[in-house]
């Protein structure tokens, strides 16, 4: 059984419908990459798949692990294991940024019914994470993405997800405003955590951050879609015809 | 008999201790204000005669003044005639039985804050015989202190043990004259801590009103008087994040501080008075009157406060920097509720040459509650090089409440630098969503904003007091969300 499965999944925000339909089937061990033009709803979809209210789910179903994903609230879909790598991570002013990720990372622990760790514990695996993803130490001592740079705060992204080890990680346009060498920084992280036991969407509008992540399937979304999916060569199909052609394409 | 077993016995087969006689026990004055009154209870008081005088001047002053208005706080009169100003502690009304009695909303309370049985009981006022933790405490403290020269006691035993002391700093920084709520605590105040740290003697350990038995019940007009001579040094914990029960909707409690040459106070306030329930029915209103007086050189004084309870709390810790080079800070986190209203900031009143204020308030705003901060920092002539930076933050928690700030600068000398900042903040959805993904409630993640809007006050508290506060923050936020 698939870890993922989206059917016929329609949603919008204040009566625009956004997502007309989507079918998709992730398992464990996979890594699909959903691009497409800007306002196709890429992020709508990872932003319902994590649970934001703002967006109304009007029809289709979504199970993930056995559950019926969309019954779950935000905070639970995380302690099952969904991770959302922000495209616009929020600051949180003067919240320590350890403390927050213990307090994540505790908040799974206790739903899976183990028991807390401590301060010590918790920091020891920090510190081996830090060194996976080659982090700055003063990264984790400052306020929660507060005063973060753009690199800073995709690169703090992605250390949340190593230490949060999800089942399933979505990456919303994790490459938007990184340089190359945070880029690669940042795709190495997400390469060293890929795993038979878990899986990964990313979403990305550039087939560049696909040279570094290099995907098992690829889907391309256009007006709210799923127009043609296929292996790692439709990125680079894409990235040498655009989208346009694309546009008369019956959905899959 | 263990040691502690004795310990308890003896305590428990005494009476209570500290200036109340045995007649007075069953004594309860009727109710209303009058020389006879005041007579009444300096006479039970068995005070000497300066302190009746200061009483009845006190009282003659306060019947010519009115009732403040001008705060941005709303609430029915107050009919003075039917509060009852004199009442022994044996003869208040009867607490509950057990907690089996208490308000079920407030032992939720107790059980999120973490609170032990035993401390819940004193908490919630139930008859408890002997609580075993403050009285060893307080006895261990009480040698330490006398060692150094320390005197910590209830206000009334000061009046009787230290007259000299009392008549000298009594009034000195709050006069009767200074306000109408000030004046009427000055008229009928019951009891309250004195504390005195001798010349060049540091105070080894935190003073805090928690380890005082005898300050359980002190009532409604409370008064505190520290007095640190020169190059002595205090810190001062009040308070108890607790809810604690009280019979008296009306406070008000005068607090004097007095920092010598070199001297330097530190006065940190947890208030958890009952806030009403969710339509504010019955909250306590807390009109206080605190000031600290920097008379010495090189003086410093610094107040630390975070409110959360209260129906209404009307509140204005102030430094007057008389002294040159003196330091006068104010931090504080106030947070209004439901229906709670607060009005709250403070006075740096600079008099001195190169004295120095700092000025840090964090008001936080949910459900329909209004948070004002009112700050007056005034720079006198003679200031020379006075300098002062005030932030006021505000924090909005859902769209039916209201955040105001009401600063008010004076200044007189030219060499004189004010700084003032403000900032106005909501909690976003963006943010809780952000936190929620991460695996937290929206309890908790409100719960964990706010702390961190708070935290540049909160590290000016002792240790395990902001971890109290932080925990209390959030309990005071349930249900503010979603």
């Amino acid at each position: 059984m698939a870890l993922l499965e989206i059917r016929n999944l329609c949603a919008g925000i204040a009566g625009k419908q956004i997502l007309k339909g989507i079918n998709l089937s992730i398992n464990t061990g996979e890594v699909h990459a959903i691009m497409g033009p800007n306002g196709s709803g890429k992020s709508t979809l990872s932003q319902v798949l994590a649970g934001r209210k703002t967006f109304e789910v009007t029809s289709g179903e979504v199970i993930y692990n056995g559950l019926n994903l969309l019954e779950l609230e935000p905070e639970e879909r995380a302690h099952e294991g969904i991770f959302l790598a922000f495209q616009y991570p929020v600051e949180i002013p003067g919240v320590n940024n350890t403390y927050f990720l213990k307090a994540a990372y505790n908040e799974v622990r206790k739903h899976r019914g183990e028991p807390e760790v401590d301060a010590m514990d918790f920091l020891a695996l920090v510190k081996e994470k830090m060194k996976l993803l080659h982090i700055q130490q003063d990264l984790m001592n400052r306020p929660l993405n507060e005063g973060f740079s753009g690199g800073e705060k995709k690169r703090n992204e992605i250390f949340q997800m190593a230490v949060l080890d999800p089942k399933l990680a979505i990456l919303d346009e994790t490459d938007s405003g990184l340089d190359i060498d945070a880029l690669r920084d940042v795709a190495d992280g997400v390469n060293k955590l890929r795993r038979p036991d878990n899986a990964a969407l990313v979403i990305t509008h550039y087939q560049r951050l696909l040279n570094y992540i290099v995907p098992d399937f690829v889907h391309v979304l256009l007006n709210g879609c799923i127009v043609k999916s296929g292996g790692k060569e439709l990125a680079l199909e894409l990235e040498e015809k655009g989208y346009d052609w694309l546009a008369g394409q019956p959905r899959v | 008999m263990s040691d502690s077993d004795k310990t308890i016995e003896q305590f428990v087969q005494s009476d209570y201790k500290y200036g109340f006689t045995t007649d007075v026990e069953t004594d309860t004055a009727p109710p209303g204000l009058s020389e006879d009154i005041i007579r009444l209870i300096s006479r039970k008081k068995n005070e000497p005669e300066f302190m009746l005088e200061w009483r009845l001047k006190a009282y003659r002053h306060w019947l010519t003044m009115e009732e403040p208005k001008w705060s941005n706080v709303h609430y029915p009169p107050i009919d003075y005639q039917s509060i009852v100003y004199y009442a022994a502690p044996k003869s208040r009304k009867p607490g509950p039985k057990s907690l089996a009695d208490v308000d079920p909303a407030i032992l939720e309370m107790y059980r999120k804050l973490g609170i032990s049985l035993q401390e819940q009981e004193r908490l919630a006022g139930v008859a408890v015989d002997a609580i075993m933790d403050s009285v060893s405490v307080g006895t261990t403290l009480k040698g330490q202190l006398a060692e150094k020269g320390i005197i910590f006691c209830s206000f009334t035993e000061a009046v009787h043990e230290h007259p000299e002391l009392i008549r000298k700093w009594l009034g000195s920084v709050v006069p009767y004259t200074d306000n109408y709520f000030a004046a009427l605590n000055a008229a009928v105040f019951s009891d309250g801590s004195f504390c005195y740290i001798p010349k060049g003697v540091r105070c080894p350990v935190e003073l805090s009103t928690y380890f005082r038995i005898n300050a359980i019940n002190t009532g409604q007009f409370e008064r505190t008087l520290i007095v640190a001579e020169e190059g002595a040094y205090v810190n001062y914990l009040e308070g108890c994040t607790a809810p604690m029960r009280d019979e008296n909707q009306l406070h008000a409690a005068v607090v004097e501080l007095v920092a010598l040459d070199n001297a330097q106070i530190k006065y940190s306030t947890v208030q958890n008075w009952y806030p009403g329930d969710k339509d504010g029915k019955g909250g306590i209103y807390n009109f206080v009157t605190k000031r600290g007086k920097c008379a010495g050189v090189n003086s410093k004084i610094s107040w630390t406060q975070v409110e959360t309870g209260s129906a209404i709390t009307w509140k204005y810790p102030s430094c007057i920097l008389l002294g040159d080079n003196s330091i006068g800070e104010f931090y504080s986190v106030a947070l209004t509720n439901n229906c709670q209203q607060a009005d709250t900031g403070t006075k740096m009143i600079h008099i001195g040459k190169n004295t120095r204020s700092t000025i840090v308030s964090k008001g936080i705003s949910a459900g329909r509650g209004n948070n004002s901060y009112r700050g007056l920092v005034k720079v006198s002539k003679g200031a020379t090089n006075a300098r002062n930076f005030s932030q006021c933050d505000s924090l909005l928690i859902g769209d039916k409440c209201g955040a105001h700030t009401f600063p008010y600068i004076e200044v007189h000398n030219k060499t004189a630098t004010v700084e003032h900042e403000a900032s106005t903040s909501k909690v976003g959805e963006d943010q809780i969503f952000y936190l929620n993904q991460r695996g937290l409630s929206t309890q908790d993640a409100v719960s964990m904003i706010v702390n961190g809007f708070s935290k540049e006050v909160f590290k000016q508290l002792p240790m395990e007091f902001a971890v109290e506060a932080q925990k209390l923050l959030g309990v005071s936020l349930e249900g503010s969300v979603g």
